[in-house]
C-alpha cells in the first residue's frame, strides 16, 4: 500500500478550480477530443463550442461561439471550430457542449482547451 | 328495471368476477398475486380481492342500493398462471377513476393496500404493478423539479452524478459532521448526504447541522469551481416541523433538501414536494422500510409500484438498489424499476416484471440514486447499468479511502470520468472495467491507492425476491 499522502487544494492554489466532466482526467489532446465530437455526432446531438475567462467559469453563461452547429455531423468542421475559437482565445475554457433538443438538455458538456488558470 | 334487496352474504364472482370485462383507458388497473386459502377457487379469490380493494363489504346491505354499484365495483377481469409458482397466481383487477380522489396516492393505496391484505380468504398477497391512466397521472404534482432541470440547477451534463452518505451515521457533533462533508465535496463529489437516521438528535441538532453544512458547500465551491449539495434530511415528528426545517434550509441557500417518503408518509412526502415546487428547492427521497414491504415474493408491494407511487407524489432523487453492491436488487427488476422513474412512457416488459403499459405524460423523471456497499472497482458496472441519469453514491468507499475523504472522493471522480470517457469512445466497459480503471490510475495516486484497498471485495449471496420466471 502506497505511503499517505497529502490532497493538494486550496482556495490559494488556482489549480485547484474544477470546470465539470472530466476535469479530473488529464487535459484532453486531439485523438480524445475528436473520439467525443463523434460521440456527440453519433446520438445525434447538435455540436456547440462555448468559451469563458477561466475566473468566471462558475457563471452559468459562457460566451457563445457563434450560434450551436444545428445538424452539422462532419466531425472535420466541429474540430475546425474548437480549434479555431481556441486560437482566437488562448487564455480562455473552450467548452464542447452536445445539445439533445429530445431531453431539452445537453447530453454532454466538457472542456476541450483549458485555459490560463487564474 | 330497478334491483330489489336481498339480505345475505353473496358469493363475491358472482359481481366482482367479469372476465368479458375491457378495461377502459381511464381505469386504474393493478396486478395482485394471490396465494389462496386451500379450497378457494381462483376466480372467487380474485373477486373477492377486487371487492375488499373496492366497493364491497362481506355481507349484502340495503344502501348498496341507492348508488350503482355495478359501475363504482372494481372488477377482476383476467387470471394467469405465475411462472415457475404453482402456489400462486396473478389476479388483474380494474378500478374506475372516480373511485379515488386527484392527485391523491393516499386515497388510491389506502384502497388498493387497505383491508384487503388482512382478508381471510388470502393466505398472502402482493400488489406487483399498478396502472395509473393519464388522466389520473395529470392530476399529481410529480417530481418537483426533474432530471432536465435538476441538471440546469447544478451545472452537471453528460455524466451521472457522485454523492456520499456521511459516516458514522449517528453520534458526530455538526462541526465533525461538516468537516466530514467540507473533505468529501473539495475532492470532486457532487452531492454529500444525511444519513436517514439523522433528523435532529440531541447529540447534533438540525439548525447547527444546517449551518455548518452550508459552510462547507460554499468554501468547497470556492475551491473547486463547481457546483456542490448537501441532502439536508427534513424529515421530522410533524409535518410543522418538516415545513420549519425546510423553510430554513432555503433561506441559507441549501439547493437540496431530504425526505424518507414512506416513514414519513405520503401526505407528508406529498406536501414537501409540492413545497420544493415551489419553492425552488430539490428534493432527494430515501426508502426506510421499503424493504419491510417489497422483499417477500408472495406478500406486500412490489418496489415498482412504490416507485410510481413517489414519482405521482414528488421527488427529485429516489434510491433504486445498485445491483452490484450489499443490498437485495435483481439486474432486469431494477432496470425495470428505473425506467419507470425516468422515462416518460414505459411499455410492457413482462422480462423486467412490468405488467402493463404507463403513460407518464409530461411529468418530469427523476434521478436514480444507487447507494450501498459499493466501491470503485463497481464503477464499470454501475456506469452501464444506470447510464447517466443517476447519482451514485459512495460511502464507505468514499469515506474508507486509507487518505481520507478527499483522496476516496476524488478517487471515485477520477473513475467515473474514466468509464464515462471510456464508454463514450465505444469501449464494453463492463469488460473491459479493469483496464479502464488501471489506465486512469496512472496519473491518479488517490484512484490507485483506493484500487488497492478495494480490491477484493465481493457482494456474491443471491437475491431473495426474484423476477417470478419459469424454473422447471
Amino acid at each position: 500500500m502506497s505511503d499517505m499522502q497529502d490532497y493538494q487544494s486550496s482556495l490559494e492554489d488556482v489549480n485547484s478550480r474544477k470546470f465539470e466532466t472530466f476535469s479530473y482526467l488529464p487535459a484532453m489532446e486531439d485523438a480524445r477530443i475528436r473520439k467525443q465530437v463523434e460521440y456527440i455526432v453519433n446520438k445525434g446531438w447538435n455540436p456547440a463550442i462555448e468559451h469563458t475567462e477561466p475566473e468566471n467559469a462558475f457563471d452559468h453563461y459562457w460566451y457563445m461561439w457563434k450560434l450551436p452547429m444545428f445538424g452539422e455531423t462532419d466531425v472535420e468542421t466541429i474540430l475546425a471550430e474548437a480549434e479555431a475559437c481556441h486560437k482566437a482565445h488562448p487564455n480562455n475554457h473552450v467548452r464542447l457542449i452536445g445539445y439533445d433538443n429530445y431531453a431539452q438538455s445537453q447530453g454532454a458538456a466538457m472542456v476541450v482547451f483549458r485555459g490560463k488558470p487564474v | 328495471m330497478a334491483k330489489t334487496y336481498s339480505a345475505g352474504v353473496k358469493e363475491y364472482r358472482e359481481t366482482y368476477w367479469m372476465p368479458n370485462y375491457t378495461p377502459k383507458d381511464t381505469d386504474i388497473l393493478a396486478c395482485f398475486k394471490i396465494t389462496p386459502q386451500p379450497g378457494v377457487p381462483r376466480e372467487e379469490a380474485a373477486a373477492a380481492v377486487a371487492a375488499e380493494s373496492s366497493t364491497g363489504t362481506w355481507t349484502t346491505v340495503w344502501t348498496d342500493l341507492l348508488t350503482d354499484l355495478d359501475y363504482y365495483k372494481g372488477r377482476a377481469y383476467a387470471i394467469e398462471d405465475v411462472p415457475g409458482d404453482d402456489s400462486c397466481y396473478y389476479a388483474f383487477i380494474a378500478y374506475p377513476i372516480d373511485l379515488f380522489e386527484e392527485g391523491s396516492v393516499v386515497n388510491v393505496f389506502t384502497s388498493l393496500v387497505g383491508n384487503v391484505f388482512g382478508f381471510k380468504a388470502v393466505r398472502a398477497l402482493r400488489l406487483e404493478d399498478v396502472r395509473f391512466p393519464i388522466a389520473y397521472v395529470m392530476t399529481c404534482n410529480g417530481p418537483p423539479h426533474g432530471i432536465q432541470v435538476e441538471r440546469d440547477i447544478m451545472n452537471k451534463y453528460g455524466r451521472p452524478m457522485l454523492g456520499c452518505t456521511i459516516k458514522p451515521k449517528l453520534g458526530l457533533s455538526a462541526k465533525n459532521y461538516g468537516r466530514a462533508v467540507y473533505e468529501c465535496l473539495r475532492g470532486g463529489l457532487d452531492f454529500t448526504k444525511d444519513d436517514e437516521n439523522i433528523n435532529s438528535q440531541p447529540f447534533m441538532r438540525w439548525r447547527q447541522r444546517f449551518d455548518f453544512v452550508m459552510d462547507a458547500i460554499d468554501k468547497a465551491e470556492r475551491e473547486t469551481g463547481e457546483r456542490k449539495g448537501h441532502y439536508l434530511n427534513v424529515t421530522a415528528p410533524t409535518p410543522e416541523e418538516m415545513y420549519k426545517r425546510a423553510e430554513y434550509a432555503k433561506e441559507i441557500g441549501a439547493p437540496i433538501i431530504m425526505h424518507d417518503y414512506i416513514t414519513g408518509g405520503f401526505t407528508a412526502n406529498t406536501g414537501l414536494a409540492q413545497w420544493c415546487r415551489d419553492n425552488g428547492v430539490l428534493l432527494h427521497i430515501h426508502r426506510a422500510m421499503h424493504a419491510v414491504l417489497d422483499r417477500n415474493p408472495h406478500h406486500g408491494i412490489h418496489f415498482r409500484v412504490l416507485t410510481k407511487i413517489l414519482r405521482l407524489s414528488g421527488g427529485d432523487h429516489l434510491h433504486t438498489g445498485t445491483v452490484v453492491g450489499k443490498l437485495e436488487g435483481d439486474r432486469e427488476a431494477t432496470l425495470g424499476w428505473i425506467d419507470l422513474l425516468r422515462e416518460s412512457y414505459v411499455k410492457e416488459d413482462r422480462s423486467r416484471g412490468i405488467f402493463f403499459d404507463q403513460d407518464w405524460g409530461s411529468m418530469p423523471g427523476a434521478f436514480a440514486v444507487a447507494s450501498g456497499g459499493i466501491h470503485v472497482w463497481h464503477m464499470p458496472a454501475l456506469v452501464t447499468i444506470f447510464g447517466d441519469d443517476a447519482v451514485l453514491q459512495f460511502g464507505g468507499g468514499t469515506l474508507g479511502h486509507p487518505w481520507g475523504n478527499a483522496a476516496g472522493a476524488a478517487a471515485n471522480r477520477v473513475a467515473l470520468e474514466a468509464c464515462v470517457e471510456a464508454r463514450n469512445q465505444g469501449v464494453a466497459i463492463e469488460k473491459e472495467g479493469k483496464d479502464v480503471l488501471t489506465k486512469a490510475a496512472a496519473s491518479s495516486p488517490e484512484l490507485k491507492a483506493a484500487m488497492e484497498t478495494w480490491k477484493e471485495i465481493k457482494f456474491e449471496f443471491d437475491t431473495v425476491d426474484k423476477l417470478d420466471v419459469a424454473h422447471k
